[in-house]
């Protein structure tokens, strides 16, 4: 106890610093894959994408990102059988974010296609077993998020392949496809705004201690869902046809349309991605707040400061704007392949898998989950070659960064335990 | 060359781009080169490779020597062209490449677009060298024949152009049924340019005494061989019919 209340701003201090290292890192690698897409389509510029960012991962990370955040911060590490010893948690939690941010780095170095959710896993996993005793670990917790690794970017891809079914049926089929897409878009654009409605609603907002029963929670999303294709439909609206391209391309047109829905669905990308790697990303920094400002204990039940998310919201801007603008532009430059029809379909499964899982408290990779819904594209015959190498890469990066986040986390433990004592 | 040599350099960019700018970034080396657009740019040089042979034989029959040799020298040059378009694809077209359609059926087709461009240059190459001249007893039916066979590769060209619109359809739907009726047109236009073959050959065999033996030889060869670019023509839309029928 006299520990935390000897050192407590210098923890609190730390935990600032790494905190923002981490989500520094997060903006600046994470953040383009989720909205890349948008800026490829030319739906969107490098700079409205960095405004659209800074609003929506923080609205993500405060308005549904809350459960991810608590999981991270209590779900994984037992505390009980630190009560004796905060200080432990704080020093566990400080080297959490430690190891994952020094591990993103050095994979970013080389070039692996880590997620930055596995690491923290990884690294609090590590912590606990090694630094307290595999007791410690809540390993039901760890079990399900594991699963939910494997199963998110299946869920991802499946959706993916049945909206892409969907456009075929409903649009690219049609008699006339550039009407039949501005007749469905609308449509498309009220899933894109009820779904994430309906889960920040019921799941995200009871950390703000605001409570809407279930039934209210959907008649308000399907509102703020009508509300939102009705935005959408006027911009949809002004979509041009462009005959002489069409000659070339029947379907150009179409495109025409679906572009400005990749608005939409960056919006929704960037809110998906802050309820979850944001949220994740400042669980440890969350956690270290509210053991200093408690004093040490540790079981209590405060709710998490807003000001904790405000600080993962600009890490995240401060990494895109210095950083990720650039890996934006070569991803947009690069997946050309992903035009608006198949970037919306992927884009929209993606935040919805997404975001359910935020829902649900599960830190998912929001990059995996959009490679497991291009996939689905893939799947439905729409890509024109796509590296299965991938599968392979990512399931190699995890096996590889579990093991060394842990292991980072454990010495970084030790290392301040000896520091501080 | 200059088509080839951006493929080359996007191909290049995307493995020195992935140790350096895209990091930890598995979506930007999720795609592969687009496969389908490098078929597209081979078959249009193929069909402006076969589409030089009609100017060829008008220079031959007008004497033309300076013409016929820039003739030969563009054919060699669009089929040099298209055969690195094809080295190229079968080189980046790995195994662990998930494509919409059987790996198989697709190195297929390019290989059919690439005869008729290999095709044409034989045929160039023997006219040239062996300073073919065209005997009047078959001028007559002999460039109508040319130009029905070259017809045939022109409609397979255009079927190709479809490509983007069946890749965006799933090769499937009412894009797949309207490239079906376009293979099935090939299918008659290069069934009547094998009509109009025979009539070139049954006027070849009419003159028969009064040509060279040898030349009569090559002359046959060559009616074969022209007929030859109307035949990969068919079979480049057939190839296609069964990326459409399968799955």
């Amino acid at each position: 106890m006299e520990i935390i209340a000897q050192y407590g701003p210098w923890f609190i201090g730390l935990a600032l610093v790494f905190g923002l290292f981490m989500t520094w890192g997060v903006g600046a690698n994470d953040l383009a894959n989720a909205m890349g897409t948008s800026v490829g389509a030319k739906a969107l510029t490098v700079k409205q994408a960095i405004i659209i960012a800074a609003i929506f991962e923080f609205a993500g990370a405060v308005l549904a990102g809350g459960s991810v955040t608590s999981t991270v911060r209590k779900g994984i590490i037992d505390a009980e059988g630190l009560i004796g010893n905060p200080e432990y948690l704080v020093y566990g939690m400080l080297a959490s974010l430690l190891a994952s941010g020094f591990w993103l780095m050095i994979a970013s170095y080389k070039g692996w296609p880590v997620s930055t959710t596995h690491s923290i896993i990884g690294a609090l996993v590590g912590f606990g077993l090694v630094g307290i005793g595999p007791e410690s670990v809540n390993w039901g917790q760890v079990g399900s998020i594991v699963a939910s690794w494997i199963v998110s970017p299946l869920v991802g891809g499946i959706l993916a392949f049945a909206l892409m079914h969907s456009v075929r049926a409903l649009i690219l089929n049609q008699e006339d496809p550039f009407n039949a897409a501005r007749k469905w878009g609308p449509y498309y654009i009220f899933v894109v705004g009820f779904v994430i409605s309906l889960v920040t609603l019921t799941k995200g907002l009871s950390h703000l201690e605001i409570d809407i029963s279930t039934t209210n929670s959907v008649f308000l999303s399907i509102g703020l869902g009508i509300l939102i294709a009705l935005s959408g439909g006027y911009l949809l609206r002004r979509a041009k046809r462009d005959l002489e391209a069409e000659k070339d391309q029947r379907f150009s047109s179409v495109e025409k349309v679906f572009a400005p829905m990749m608005i939409f669905t960056a919006c929704a990308m960037a809110f998906a991605h802050g309820s979850n790697d944001v949220a994740n990303g400042i669980g440890p920094l969350a956690a270290v707040v509210s053991i200093v400002g408690s004093g040490g204990e540790i079981l209590q039940k405060s709710s998490l400061p807003i000001w904790v998310l405000l600080v993962g919201g600009v890490g995240i801007v401060a990494g895109l704007a210095t950083m990720g603008y650039r890996v934006m532009k070569t991803i947009g430059t690069r997946i050309t392949e992903l035009t608006p029809t198949r970037g919306f379909c992927a884009e929209l499964a993606a935040a919805s898998t997404v975001v359910l899982a935020s829902g649900t408290g599960l830190p998912v990779s929001t990059t995996h989950i959009l490679v497991g819904a291009v996939m689905g594209v893939g799947l439905a015959r729409g890509i024109g070659a796509l590296d299965l190498g991938m599968i392979r890469k990512i399931i190699m990066s995890w096996i590889i960064t579990l093991p060394i986040a842990g292991c980072l986390a454990a010495i970084f433990f030790f290392a301040l335990r000896f520091i501080f004592g | 060359m200059a088509i080839i040599e951006i493929d080359y350099l996007s191909i290049n960019s995307v493995t020195s781009n992935r140790y350096t700018m895209l990091g930890t970034n598995p979506l930007g080396r999720l795609f592969g080169p687009n496969p389908f657009s490098l078929l597209k740019q081979h078959m249009r040089l193929a069909k402006d490779c076969a589409e030089q042979l009609p100017a060829l034989f008008e220079a031959i029959l007008a004497g033309k020597r300076d013409e016929v040799l820039r003739l030969k020298s563009e054919i060699d040059r669009l089929e040099n062209e298209a055969d690195a378009i094809h080295k190229t694809m079968r080189q980046h077209l790995p195994r662990t490449f998930m494509l919409p359609v059987d790996r198989r059926d697709l190195l297929d087709l390019l290989d059919m677009q690439d005869k008729i461009a290999n095709v044409t240059q034989d045929i160039a190459g023997l006219l040239v060298e062996r300073q073919m001249e065209i005997p009047p007893g078959i001028q007559a039916p002999l460039l109508p024949f040319v130009n029905e066979c070259i017809g045939v590769v022109r409609l397979s060209a255009i079927i190709m152009e479809e490509m983007d619109e069946l890749l965006e359809t799933g090769f499937s739907g009412p894009e797949a049924r309207k490239v079906s009726g376009m293979i099935d047109r090939l299918n008659e236009a290069e069934q009547e340019s094998d009509d109009t073959g025979a009539a070139v050959s049954r006027a070849l065999f009419a003159h028969e005494d009064q040509i060279n033996p040898v030349s009569v030889i090559f002359w046959y060869r060559l009616l074969e061989w022209i007929g030859d670019t109307a035949d990969y023509a068919e079979a480049v839309g057939n190839r296609l019919r069964l990326m459409i029928a399968t799955r």
